[in-house]
């Protein structure tokens, strides 16, 4: 038997308690624990960005964060981007643009791009790169992906 | 993941307690993004992570213009070039800080963990070599200070004894006339390990360098130190000539392993040829620029 532990933190904006091994990842216990299965698992060692998620205010990979260390924090997961009634305006320009194909890297991408364009709403065509470079994509191509931040940066007005 | 516990340490000496008596598998847990990667795929024996970020003094960055820096061993990488202290009298850290990693590693990786964790490569210790960076280390028989440039010892082997941990690193206030610079060499543009890493630091009496520190990574079983290379230098103007000494001081330092990321052949001639720039860049910056 290992040990069973209940952790209370904000999930999507919703004071959440779950009960969790003490050895899981954050991501073991979004997706097997809670059921927010929108945090994907892709190399469970910190390379990929594809279990990315706002941890108190900024970007981390889930994969690299113990779920017993998220006590008391707030944390986004994809499904707290879009409001009840729709897509965000990122998420409608990752869709205009096609900057997802199988779809696996594509809550990581969401979820790093938020967390740009929330401390820097209109990053160059450089630092969109540079933030996202912690971010893997296997089929679409970086270049779509880019137009769709730039989009929705644009989006956003001046 | 093995079978590992997870506690938090609230107290410098409630961490030294819980790792005294948990033994050689108790692990510091920082940022976690070299240690919970480990600790899952079994490259490292560990049944106890104690967690040092809610300690305080971790978690803080203090200035003062007499004593100098100190950066908790638990501040993350983004805090680090965040400050604007940090970035305007130690840009060297800040050049370290900006590359470990992509976005989400340096939401958490910490200084404490790139210099515990020992890897020859680890991007941040050349630069805080060149600093004159100190740990401050806290344990069962009290505090002591060791220089970064001495805590490494081997591959994932540092000075650190059973039930001791980092608590934090300090930096003495920039001399004047001084400039420090560190850059490394990955094959991608971001988010890869060092084929060579390298830091300067030189300061200047009129246009004579009167010190300087060159510290390289990457090459050897820990960083570097490069006496020869500072000593190329200082004494002199900063010439093509002297400049070239010091990067050939560093190319017959440099002691490199062949390994998929680099040729010991590439890996000496790329010792040069950033030594050569971090010179050219900390006098830069020296100089204002
Ligand atoms: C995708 C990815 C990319 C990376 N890129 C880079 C890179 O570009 N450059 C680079 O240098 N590194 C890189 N790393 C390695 C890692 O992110 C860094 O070494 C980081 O600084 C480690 O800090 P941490 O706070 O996450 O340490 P942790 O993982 O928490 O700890 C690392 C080790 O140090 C010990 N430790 C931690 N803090 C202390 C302390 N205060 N006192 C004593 N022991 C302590 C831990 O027990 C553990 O053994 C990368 C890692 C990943 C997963
Ligand atoms: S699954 Fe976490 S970074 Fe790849
Ligand atoms: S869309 Fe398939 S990995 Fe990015």
């Amino acid at each position: 038997m290992t040990e069973r532990i209940i952790i209370t933190a904000t999930i999507n904006d919703e004071e959440t308690q779950f009960m969790a091994d003490m050895r899981d990842s954050l991501l073991d216990a979004l997706r097997e624990r809670i059921g927010l299965t929108g945090t994907k698992e892709g190399c469970n060692n910190g390379n990929c960005g594809a279990c990315a998620v706002i941890m108190d205010g900024r970007l981390v990979n889930s994969c690299c964060v113990m779920a017993a260390e998220v006590e008391g924090s707030e944390i986004t997961t994809v499904e707290g981007l879009a409001e009840a009634d729709g897509l965000t305006p990122l998420q409608e320009a990752f869709l205009e643009e096609a900057a997802l194909q199988c779809g696996i890297c594509t809550p990581g991408f969401l979820v790093a791009s938020k967390a740009l364009l929330d401390v820097n709403p209109h990053p160059s065509e450089h630092e969109i790169r540079f933030w996202l470079a912690g971010n893997l994509c296997r089929c679409t191509g970086y270049d779509k992906i880019i137009r769709a931040v730039q989009k929705a940066a644009a989006q956003r007005g001046a | 993941m093995q079978k590992v516990r997870y506690t938090r340490a609230n107290s410098v000496e409630e961490a030294v307690a819980l790792l005294e008596k948990g033994g050689a598998t108790a692990r510091p847990l920082a940022g976690g993004t070299d240690l919970i990667v480990q600790a899952r795929e079994r490259r490292r024996k560990v049944d106890l992570f104690v967690d040092i970020k809610p300690i305080p003094e971790t978690n803080e960055i203090t200035f003062d213009p007499a004593g100098g820096l100190t950066i908790g061993a638990a501040v993350p990488a983004y805090r680090i070039y965040g400050n604007e202290t940090v970035s305007r009298l130690y840009p060297a850290l800040v050049d370290a800080c900006r590359v470990i990693g992509g976005t989400a590693i340096q939401g958490r990786a910490s200084l404490g963990g790139n210099l515990c964790n020992s890897s020859p490569a680890a991007d941040s210790v050349p630069a805080m070599i060149v600093l004159e960076g100190v740990a401050n280390i806290a344990g069962p028989r009290g505090r002591r200070s060791v220089p970064v440039e001495e805590f490494n010892t081997g591959p994932g082997q540092n000075v650190l004894q059973p039930g001791e941990f980092v608590v934090s690193i300090h930096f003495p206030p920039p001399a004047r006339n001084s400039g420090a610079a560190w850059d490394r060499f990955i094959p991608r543009n971001e988010m890869d390990i060092a084929v060579v890493n390298a830091g300067v630091q030189l300061r200047f009496e009129g246009d004579r360098v009167s010190w300087a520190k060159v510290a390289i990574g990457a090459v050897a079983p820990t960083a570097l130190v490069v006496p020869a290379a500072a000593e190329a230098l200082v004494g002199k103007p900063l010439s093509d000539a002297t400049i070239e000494a010091a990067a050939e001081a560093a190319r017959q330092a440099a002691r490199p392993i062949d390994d998929m990321r680099g040729s010991i052949r590439q890996r000496k001639h790329l010792v040069g040829v950033y030594v050569a720039r971090m010179i050219r860049k900390a006098a830069e910056r020296a100089r204002g620029g």
